[in-house]
C-alpha cells in the first residue's frame, strides 16, 4: 500500500487544514516566532558577541578565512530549519496522532496515510522555507552573505528540512508520550551543540569526533556552510546524499507504519 | 428491505493480537434501511462499524461495500460514506465552520460547494451561530450534532453512527433523533450502533443483537419483541425483601424474573395476571402492568449480569 504514491489534491487539502489552524488564532504562532528567533538569538549572541572576542585565522571554510560570525551563522540556519520541521513533524504531528485523533478523522474520508505523510511533510516544509527565508535576509543584511549566495544556500537549507521532518515523524510515532518530549529537547540541544557548529569537528576528541560526525545535524551544518562561503565539491555532494537518503527512508517508514497502525 | 444491497458480510471477522473481537458474522443491509447493532460493551460493534468504515482490515471473511472491497477501494468507499465516530475527533485547531470546509477538502469538493455545503448543515444541525467560536466552546449536544453535519458533508449513500447520542441530555438525543429521521426519509443508509433500546426502536428498521463477537438475534424491533419476550411485563414490588419465596408464589403465572427491587412476570395477558396476584393476597406495594419493550427482550438475550 505504501507504494502508492500520495495525491495532490489530498495534500493540497491537508495543507489549507494546516493553513486554517494557523488562520484561526495566536496560538499557533507563538510557536511559529519563538522557533525563529531562537537560532537567530544564538547567531547574534554567539556570533557578535562571543566572536568579537576570538582571534581571527581559525575560522575556515575550504580553506578560505570568515569571521566567526560568517563561520556560525550557516550552522544556526541549518538549525533553524531542523527545528522548525521537527516541532510540525515531531511535536504537531505526535499530537494530531495520539491526542486529538486528527488522522483518525481524516482517514475516515478518501484521505490515505501516505497522503497525510507527504500532507504533514509539504507543511513542515513551508514552515521551514520560511525560516530559512528569514536568515538569509538577516544574515545577507548583516554582510555575512550575499543574496547570490543565499540562493544557493536556500535549496540546501531545505535539504536540511526535509530530511529532519521525515526523521521528526518517526520519532514522533515512537513516543510514549509527552513525558518523552523531555528527551526530544535534550535530543535536539545534544545536536545542535556538537554538530560542528560552534566549533570545527577536528577540535573534539575521538570518539566524539567520529561520532558527531555520524550525526544529521553535522552533515546539515557541512552542507549549509559549505554552499555560503565554499566551493561545490565531491563532500558537499555526500552531505547532500546523507540527508536526502535519511529523509526518504524516514518517510517510507513512517507511511507504512501508520498504514498498520489499527493492526 | 425493498433498495439494492449496499453492505454485505460473509463470515467476517477480525482479530487484534490475541483478542477476537468479531467472530464471524454474516449480514446484508439495503440502501434505505436504518440497520442497529445493538450490544453490551466489547460486544464487537465498534470493531464491525471500523471495518465497514474501511479503516480496520478483516481479518478474515468476505465484506463488501457498495459493491467495492474495502482493502482495495477503501479511499474509493470512504468517499461515499459519512462516519460519525463513538468518540468526537472534531479538530480543535479549527472553527466550527471550518471543521466542516477542511472535511469537504479531504472528499476533494470544490471549495465554493465545500463552503456552501457547510453553511447548510449549519443551518440543520442549528449549529450555525456557532460557526466562528472554536469546538471547544461547544456543549456535547452540540459538538454531536457538528460530528454527525461533518458525516454529512459529501452527501454519503450510506452513514455510520456508532452510539450517536451516548452522554446527550434528553432535549440534545431529540434534537439528533429528528435529524435522524429526516436523513432516513431522504433515502439514505444508516447504520447504527447504541446501548440505548429505546433509540434502536425508534429509529432502526432492523437489526442485529450481538454478543462476544457474534450476532444472537436478528430482526425488527417488533420481531425481536415478538419473539424473545412476552407482550406484557407485570411489575410486583413489595415491602418484603424474600423475592425468591414470593417469587415461587407467582411462578405459575408466567416466566418470572428476581431483580433486587421487584418481581417481574413476562405474559401475553398482562391485566389478567395482575388480577390473579392480588386474588392470592400476597400484599404487593405496587403492581404495573406495562408492554414488553426491546430492552427486554435485549436483557433475556443477553442476561442482566454487567460485564
Amino acid at each position: 500500500m505504501t507504494t502508492l504514491a500520495p495525491s495532490p489534491s489530498r495534500v493540497r487539502a491537508i495543507t489549507s487544514r494546516n493553513i486554517s489552524a494557523l488562520r484561526s488564532g495566536p496560538e499557533y504562532w507563538v510557536t511559529v516566532l519563538s522557533g525563529v528567533f531562537e537560532p537567530l538569538m544564538y547567531m547574534l549572541a554567539m556570533g557578535v558577541g562571543l566572536g568579537s572576542l576570538m582571534t581571527s585565522g581559525h575560522w575556515t571554510v575550504d580553506g578560505k578565512e570568515v569571521s566567526y560570525l560568517q563561520y556560525i551563522a550557516p550552522a544556526m540556519l541549518a538549525s533553524a530549519a531542523m527545528s522548525g520541521a521537527v516541532s510540525e513533524t515531531l511535536i504537531h504531528f505526535f499530537f494530531k496522532l495520539r491526542y486529538q485523533h486528527t488522522f483518525e478523522g481524516m482517514l475516515a474520508t478518501p484521505i490515505r496515510p501516505v497522503d497525510i505523510v507527504a500532507g504533514e511533510l509539504l507543511w513542515a516544509l513551508i514552515r521551514s522555507a520560511a525560516y530559512i527565508a528569514v536568515f538569509l535576509a538577516v544574515i545577507a543584511t548583516l554582510g555575512v552573505t550575499t543574496p547570490a549566495r543565499a540562493l544557493v544556500v536556500f535549496p540546501a537549507g531545505f535539504l536540511v528540512s526535509f530530511a529532519f521532518g521525515a526523521l521528526g515523524m518517526v520519532v514522533a510515532t515512537r513516543l510514549r508520550g509527552p513525558q518523552d518530549f523531555d528527551a526530544v529537547v535534550v535530543g535536539q540541544l545534544a545536536l545542535f551543540l556538537f554538530s560542528g557548529a560552534f566549533a570545527p569537528l577536528s577540535r573534539y576528541p575521538e570518539p566524539l569526533h567520529t561520532l558527531a560526525a555520524l550525526l544529521p545535524l553535522y552533515h546539515g551544518v557541512e552542507l549549509v556552510r559549505g554552499t555560503a562561503f565554499g566551493h561545490l565539491s565531491l563532500a558537499l555532494a555526500g552531505h547532500a546524499a546523507y540527508l536526502l537518503a535519511l529523509g526518504v527512508g524516514c518517510l517510507t517508514w513512517t507511511a507504512r507504519r501508520i498504514e498498520l497502525g489499527d493492526d | 428491505m425493498t433498495g439494492e444491497r449496499v453492505i454485505s458480510a460473509k463470515g467476517l471477522a477480525k482479530r487484534y493480537d490475541a483478542f477476537e473481537a468479531v467472530k464471524g458474522i454474516d449480514f446484508e443491509v439495503r440502501s434505505g434501511e436504518v440497520f442497529g447493532l445493538l450490544g453490551s460493551n466489547g460486544a464487537g460493534k465498534s470493531s464491525t462499524m471500523r471495518m465497514i468504515g474501511c479503516v480496520s482490515r478483516p481479518t478474515s471473511g468476505e465484506l463488501r461495500v457498495l459493491g467495492m472491497d474495502p482493502v482495495k477501494d477503501g479511499s474509493r468507499i470512504r468517499g461515499r460514506i459519512g462516519v460519525c465516530p463513538q468518540f468526537d475527533n472534531l479538530d480543535p485547531d479549527l472553527t466550527v465552520r471550518e471543521n466542516l470546509y477542511a472535511y469537504s477538502r479531504f472528499f476533494g469538493i470544490p471549495r465554493a460547494k465545500g463552503r456552501r455545503r457547510a453553511d447548510e448543515l449549519l443551518e440543520f444541525f442549528e449549529i450555525a451561530d456557532k460557526a466562528h467560536g472554536k469546538v471547544a466552546a461547544m456543549s456535547g449536544g452540540m459538538k454531536r450534532r457538528l460530528t454527525i453535519a461533518r458525516a454529512l458533508i459529501n452527501n454519503p449513500e450510506i452513514v455510520l453512527l456508532d452510539e450517536p447520542t451516548t452522554g446527550l441530555d434528553p432535549q440534545a438525543r431529540h434534537l439528533v433523533w429528528e435529524r435522524l429521521h429526516q436523513l432516513k426519509r431522504q433515502g439514505i443508509t444508516l447504520i447504527l450502533t447504541t446501548h440505548y433500546m429505546d433509540e434502536a426502536e425508534q429509529l432502526c428498521d432492523r437489526l442485529v443483537i450481538m454478543r462476544s463477537g457474534r450476532f444472537v438475534a436478528e430482526g425488527s424491533p417488533a420481531s425481536l419483541i415478538r419473539t424473545y419476550t412476552q407482550p406484557e411485563v407485570v411489575e410486583l414490588r413489595f415491602a418484603s425483601d424474600d423475592l425468591r419465596a414470593l417469587a415461587e408464589k407467582v411462578d405459575d403465572l408466567g416466566r418470572v424474573e428476581v431483580l433486587p427491587d421487584r418481581l417481574l412476570i413476562y405474559t401475553d395477558r398482562g391485566n389478567d395476571v395482575a388480577a390473579r396476584v392480588r386474588d392470592r393476597a400476597l400484599g404487593p406495594s405496587s403492581v404495573l402492568v406495562r408492554r414488553s419493550g426491546l430492552e427486554d427482550a435485549f436483557l433475556a438475550l443477553t442476561g442482566r449480569d454487567a460485564r
